[in-house]
């Protein structure tokens, strides 16, 4: 009985110098994260518009009320939909490329190394904006540097909404690989030469050591760039509103973001901007749990 | 443990959210109305800035010359990043200018913010004031008050490639109904060239189609504003513009995307044998594959003579009203906004005056200036009256109107239907 009461007293000390110790990052994090999403909250419930910022006009509470038109919104849906799904073949596509280059840069000469990764490190540095321009310079419809090459001049690459996607998609794992590829590789390259030694000793093939020994240990950096890529691609701007000017025709190149930004934020909706921020953030934090969940049910240590 | 953590944090959330609201910045208007110090201006950017700032600069000279201790600051805005610029000097007034230039459709969302003070009184008093052509007065207005001082007009007319025609013995369309017809042979002779250079996000260019169709964007009855592009004139209006986003004339692929500088740009290089272009655009064109190649004329009507409603574009100068020297701030409107110097602005920048008198001396100069000074007269139109054209413009609800019927994917009824929705959506917050 005593024991406990000593044991239960010491584990409370422990647990102030441990608030103690976590206090400061604690508040860093109340300030620079907390705050902004309890204003996030709090405009979302509001009719909150320029006129009311710089008080031309009175607040008005209209509590849930942004959030019901939102989602009684059809071309809401829809761009959810599209989000989602453009999302998933840009993670898809930066794990795929970033994994087979990780793989390639390993058994490949120095030089070749070399000459990768400064081509990985150039598309990784290229801020987005001169990323994207440089990408329709290249697909352009008259003048186009592929349109040249496929002698397909005058074909738009921005119309189609599905071939206008793709481009995107492809530029978006253009500039988001080089992370995965030099993740990757460290680790690749931090796995201990004997234990590959030993599965060659055992007789397994390149095949079966990468499946069932490299793989493995790879697991928690692929959990780290999965979920990485799959908060980048889901929240994509600049890519989208640079190179399908604004959404695309009609608006039928949307993602989230770009809507939010095209229905709340120029219209000087902020509420409504707000209610469009908040369901993302849940979104994200739904996939982005339901994903570690569905790994820890496959037996994960996470 | 964990529950009551959380419903502890839960319980302090609600009571933060239910006892707080968000930040307003309060009335901006400061009542102190100085004499001397330094009167800052905003004036928008242009592709070519320099002859227009020399025309200011000469202002701003003789203005600090006739007010010792005063000093003007002029800084230039880009167009693009107005509409952030200009929220930023509503939300924190000792950031904002005095006087600032801004674009006619932006006019009602600005007063409801609280932006721009009525100068009624000032412009009624003022001896030029009598000669503003009372229909580009009205875009300066919002419930009959007043608040800017409209600097120049814009309107479009009907450009054409004067060669392309004679060479195929083609006359310029006498009404609306022949524009169509007409780029289809231009089209069908000469491949490489684009019927008539469109877009389905110029707004500006599709709704004379409208209005000359009898068809309106938004009715309004006591104040209160109603879409009315779903009507059965101005469906007839949305035909008729996406007629010309065609294969035939102006392929969807190629002029879908394209807004009112996308759509004279085409032209500008020689690919297009008519467009939709502005007064303001001579400049570029004249210097461009079409110089000395091309006519304008008024875009015609429902019957021939007649003259399609055009839009009457333009730029206000107005004071903010968060300044500190109003008295200061409206006599160097009126020098800058005055006769005298929108005169220098027509010789340095084509800009077309607002004042009777000083427009009526211009056309009579230049032979240029007259078909667009024929269109303003015919009667020019406007975008809907009320805070929320800013809400509807920036969702782009016209554009995907326009953008649906030319690429197929909605019909006519559909997409006005559509719009008209979203539109009433706006007008009812």
């Amino acid at each position: 009985m005593s024991q406990q009461v000593v044991r239960t007293r010491f584990r409370r000390g422990d647990g102030r110098v441990a608030y103690a110790y976590l206090a400061p990052a604690l508040l860093v994090l109340a300030g620079l994260l907390g705050y902004p999403i309890y204003q996030l909250v709090l405009i979302s419930l509001f009719d909150y518009g320029q006129e009311q910022v710089s008080g031309g006009a009175a607040l008005e509470f209209l509590g849930l009320g942004n959030y019901r038109a939102l989602l009684s919104d059809s071309q809401f849906w829809t761009v959810l939909a599209q989000t989602v799904g453009f999302a998933a073949v840009c993670v898809l596509g930066t794990l795929l490329v970033g994994t087979a280059l990780a793989v390639l840069s390993t058994r490949v000469r120095t030089w070749a190394r070399t000459l990768l990764f400064l081509a990985a490190l150039g598309a990784w540095a290229t801020p987005a904006v001169a990323g994207s321009t440089i990408w329709l310079f290249l697909f352009d419809a008259n003048f186009g540097f592929v349109n040249e090459v496929l002698g397909t001049t005058g074909f738009s690459w921005t119309y189609d909404r599905w071939i206008a996607f793709g481009l995107v998609a492809a530029q978006v794992i253009w500039c988001s690989f080089p992370f995965v590829m030099v993740t990757l590789y460290a680790g690749i390259k931090a796995i201990p030469v004997e234990v590959v030694e030993a599965a060659a000793l055992d007789g397994a093939s390149t095949w079966r050591t990468a499946r069932s020994v490299i793989l493995p240990l790879l697991r928690p950096l692929l959990l780290i760039v999965t979920i990485q890529s799959i908060i980048w691609d889901f929240k994509v701007f600049t890519q989208i509103y640079v190179m399908t000017n604004g959404g695309g025709i009609a608006g039928r190149n949307l993602v989230l973001n770009v809507y939010a930004y095209q229905q709340a934020f120029a219209a000087s909706q902020y509420g409504m901007g707000a209610a469009i921020g908040v369901v993302m953030t849940a979104l994200l934090l739904l996939i982005t749990f339901g994903y570690l969940r569905a790994l820890r049910r496959t037996g994960e240590e996470l | 443990m964990r529950f009551v953590r959380f419903a502890v944090v839960a319980a302090v959330g609600a009571a933060v959210v239910a006892g707080c609201a968000p930040v307003q910045s309060g009335p901006a208007s400061s009542g102190s109305d100085e004499k001397t110090g330094q009167l800052r201006v905003w004036l928008f950017d242009e592709v070519n800035r320099g002859p227009k700032e020399a025309v200011v600069k000469e202002a701003v000279e003789e203005f600090q010359a006739a007010h010792s201790g005063v000093t003007v600051d002029v800084q230039y805005v880009q167009v693009q990043t107005r509409a952030e610029r200009f929220k930023a000097a509503f939300s924190d007034p000792k950031s904002a200018p005095d006087v600032a230039e801004f674009g006619n459709t932006d006019l009602a969302g600005y007063v409801a913010a609280g932006g721009f003070a009525d100068i009624s009184g000032e412009v009624s008093g003022w001896d030029e004031g009598a000669d503003l052509l009372p229909a580009v007065l009205d875009t300066a207005k919002v419930d009959g008050k007043v608040y800017g001082l409209p600097w120049y007009v814009g309107v479009r007319a009907l450009y054409y490639r004067t060669d392309v025609f004679a060479e195929l013995g083609l006359t310029p369309p006498t009404t609306l109904a022949e524009i169509a017809p007409l780029a289809r042979r231009v089209r069908a002779a000469k491949p490489d060239l684009l019927g008539i250079s469109v877009g389905g996000k110029y707004t500006y260019g599709a709704m004379p189609f409208v209005w000359a169709k009898g068809g309106e964007i938004a009715e309004e009855e006591g104040g209160k504003h109603t879409a009315a592009i779903d009507s059965e004139q101005a469906r007839q209006g949305v035909a008729a513009y996406t007629e010309l986003l065609r294969d035939d004339i102006c392929p969807p692929a190629q002029c879908a995307g394209n807004g009112g500088d996308a759509s004279v740009e085409a032209f500008r290089a020689g690919k297009a044998a008519m467009t939709i272009g502005g007064d303001f655009n001579r400049k570029s064109v004249d210097e461009s594959a079409a110089a000395g190649k091309y006519a304008v004329v008024p875009l015609p009507g429902e019957t021939a003579g007649s003259i399609a409603p055009a839009f009457s574009g333009g730029n206000l100068l107005g004071v903010m009203s968060g300044t500190e020297r109003k008295t200061l701030a409206v006599e160097f409107l009126k020098l800058l906004g005055g006769k005298q110097y929108q005169q220098k602005m027509f010789t340095a920048m084509g800009n077309l005056p607002t004042f009777a008198d000083v427009q009526a001396e211009v056309a009579k100069n230049d032979p240029f200036e007259e078909p667009f000074i024929k269109t303003l007269s015919a009667g020019a139109r406007f975008v809907p009256v009320t805070a929320d054209w800013a809400e509807i413009d920036a969702q782009a609800v016209l554009p995907t109107m326009f953008q649906q019927v030319a690429t197929g994917a909605q019909d006519v009824n559909t997409a006005t239907t559509a719009a008209a929705e979203q539109m009433n959506a706006a007008f009812g917050s």
